[in-house]
């Protein structure tokens, strides 16, 4: 089995003569809970959508989860969970219906839905709410809801994109345990956020300024590296040299 | 006399109790801060304190004001930016601070001095259409907008959520520059970090206050000895020491977890515990608001 789950060398998107991400390159291993920070405008967004197959990059090459980000992002979109703070579960349908929906659009059968979704209901204890409208769930409960449906079809790699955003700081906390559990059992974890703390649960951190990675290490290391006490301050350092707004 | 008095307000959608019997008073010239997650209730308030939405129970007034009866004179005294950008998108920057100016009756002239530090960082794209704009100018327009009519009490829903660390910190900034003028300013974060920009914050959670106090005086409340601990398996950790006797509570807090303990608890007979865990470190810590809001929460 291979270890590295995403490679990026000098991936670059450009729109016009706007450069958003300029020849990034990186490794993410498997197991690994990997940080992608950056101010807003400095191409995350751009980037994250290149990794998930969404788009093209203009120039660069890589592969997420053995498939190329230039050719076979259809593939790559099979291949890992997404979830995000604004896109994740539907209301109105019950927690069984949107586990059926997500396998389903993942390409899983009636069979291996039905197998996964029982066994994750197990483990969160949570199947007595199979029917519940997703709705009228707590927020703390949605939220865990939507990362296991992130992951039912068995992904090599799960971005999560700003999860935590809003959430109350005991919410938020069981969410990262939640995460801290997964990678435990081998689940690669690539996350954005704008809250400093969580970059710090990270196993590696990268830091995006003007479309480039200007840093990436460890969160210890960055600390070192920029004399820093926190993550806050090494974002910030950094951040500061940031030429174009949004 | 307070600026904003508000007392026993309560506010239901359906049957979700979005306010439930909140009050507190914000005195002249005070930095408010409304500190809490979603579904706290933070826009629901702001939406009642602008009369955009009566209360079905308890009463308010603002700069004198009631917010059921004199909603008009309400209107003209205060300034709203809500938490979703509601400025023209055709319209450019100019024309925008122009329709607000012509609403309240005033000239972009007679305000200038006041928004001036905040509107100059967007004037050199002042024919831009306003949808046009990043999300930093954006802010910045709303933010001249909502002081046109120089208001004497500024209401700000979420200035800063998803804004990164550093403009976050500019936007703050800015409000001490506001402040200097006077004004009264009620502003809301999801973010702990910011409470401390606030002259006094309100604690808020599923349409309660839990606790009303300065910065300080809130992480004063935290009563219980806190330690940070770390190891090289941070997971391990963590599920281990919640078991360890005398452990209250123990949580990831960044770089380290928060272990807050009680009476019984040896930091001796911790570390024997836990002597298998590879790299364990333990320090006292001081509490944050983040450490109080957990607390509150988990009463």
């Amino acid at each position: 089995m291979n270890d590295i789950v995403i490679s990026v060398r000098d991936l670059t998107k450009r729109f016009g003569d706007f450069t958003a991400v300029d020849h990034i390159s990186f490794d993410v291993r498997r197991g690994e809970i990997f940080g992608f920070l950056g101010a807003n405008g400095a191409g995350k967004t751009t980037a994250m959508r290149m990794l998930c197959g969404l788009s093209y990059p203009t120039s660069g090459s890589g592969t997420v989860a053995g498939f190329d980000v230039r050719t076979e992002g259809e593939l790559i979109k099979r291949h890992i969970g997404y979830m995000s703070q604004r896109f994740s579960l539907y209301n109105d349908l019950t927690v069984w219906e949107n586990m059926r929906l997500f396998a389903g659009i993942y390409g899983l059968t009636a069979k291996q839905t039905n197998e996964r979704a029982t066994e994750l209901l197990e483990r969160l204890n949570f199947s007595s709410e199979r029917n519940t409208l997703v709705g009228s769930l707590p927020l703390g409960w949605k939220q865990k809801l939507s990362f296991v449906i992130a992951t039912i079809h068995r992904p090599d790699v799960v971005f999560l994109d700003e999860p935590t955003g809003g959430v109350d700081p005991v919410t938020r906390r069981q969410f990262w345990e939640m995460i801290y559990e997964a990678a435990e059992n081998g689940t690669t974890i690539f996350v954005t956020t704008h809250y400093m703390d969580e970059a710090e649960y990270c196993t590696r951190a990268s830091i995006m300024v003007d479309g480039k990675v200007c840093a990436l290490d460890t969160p210890a290391r960055l600390k070192q590296q920029f004399a820093a006490e926190s993550m806050d301050e090494v974002f910030r350092t950094l951040a500061r040299g940031a030429q174009r707004g949004e | 006399m307070a600026v904003i008095e508000v007392q026993n307000l309560s506010k239901s959608y359906g049957n979700v109790k979005a306010l439930d019997g909140v009050s507190f008073s914000v005195e002249r010239g005070e930095l408010f801060g409304l500190i809490g997650p979603d579904g706290a209730g933070k826009t629901t308030l702001f939406r009642l304190l602008t009369t955009l939405i009566n209360p079905d129970s308890g009463s308010a007034t603002v700069d004198g004001y009631d917010i059921r009866d004199e909603y008009l004179a309400i209107r003209s005294r205060v300034g709203y930016m809500p938490g979703r950008f509601s400025l023209y998108p055709d319209l450019s920057v100019e024309e925008n601070l122009q329709f607000f100016a012509a609403m309240f009756g005033v000239t972009m002239e007679e305000s200038y001095e006041l928004i001036a530090p905040i509107y100059k960082q967007i004037e050199p794209f002042r024919k831009r259409r306003a949808g046009k704009l990043s999300g930093g100018m954006k802010q910045k327009l709303a933010l001249s907008c909502a002081l046109i009519h120089n208001p004497g009490v500024l209401f700000l829903d979420e200035p800063t959520t998803g804004v990164d660390a550093v403009s976050r910190s500019e936007f703050w900034d800015m409000l001490a520059g506001l402040k200097e003028h006077g004004i009264t300013i009620l502003v809301s974060t999801p973010y702990m970090d910011e409470a401390s920009r606030c002259d006094r914050i309100a604690l808020c959670c599923e349409g309660r206050i839990l606790e009303i106090d300065t910065p300080e005086g809130i992480v004063q409340g935290f009563d219980r000895p806190l330690y940070g601990i770390s190891a090289k398996n941070m997971f391990a950790l963590l599920e281990r020491a919640r078991e360890v006797n005398g452990v209250v509570d123990c949580y990831p807090f960044g770089e380290k977890h928060h272990l807050v303990v009680g009476d019984g608890f040896d930091e001796k007979k911790f570390r024997n515990a836990l002597a298998d865990i590879e790299g364990i470190e333990i320090s006292t810590v001081k509490p944050t608001i983040e450490d109080m809001f957990i607390k509150l929460m988990k009463r």
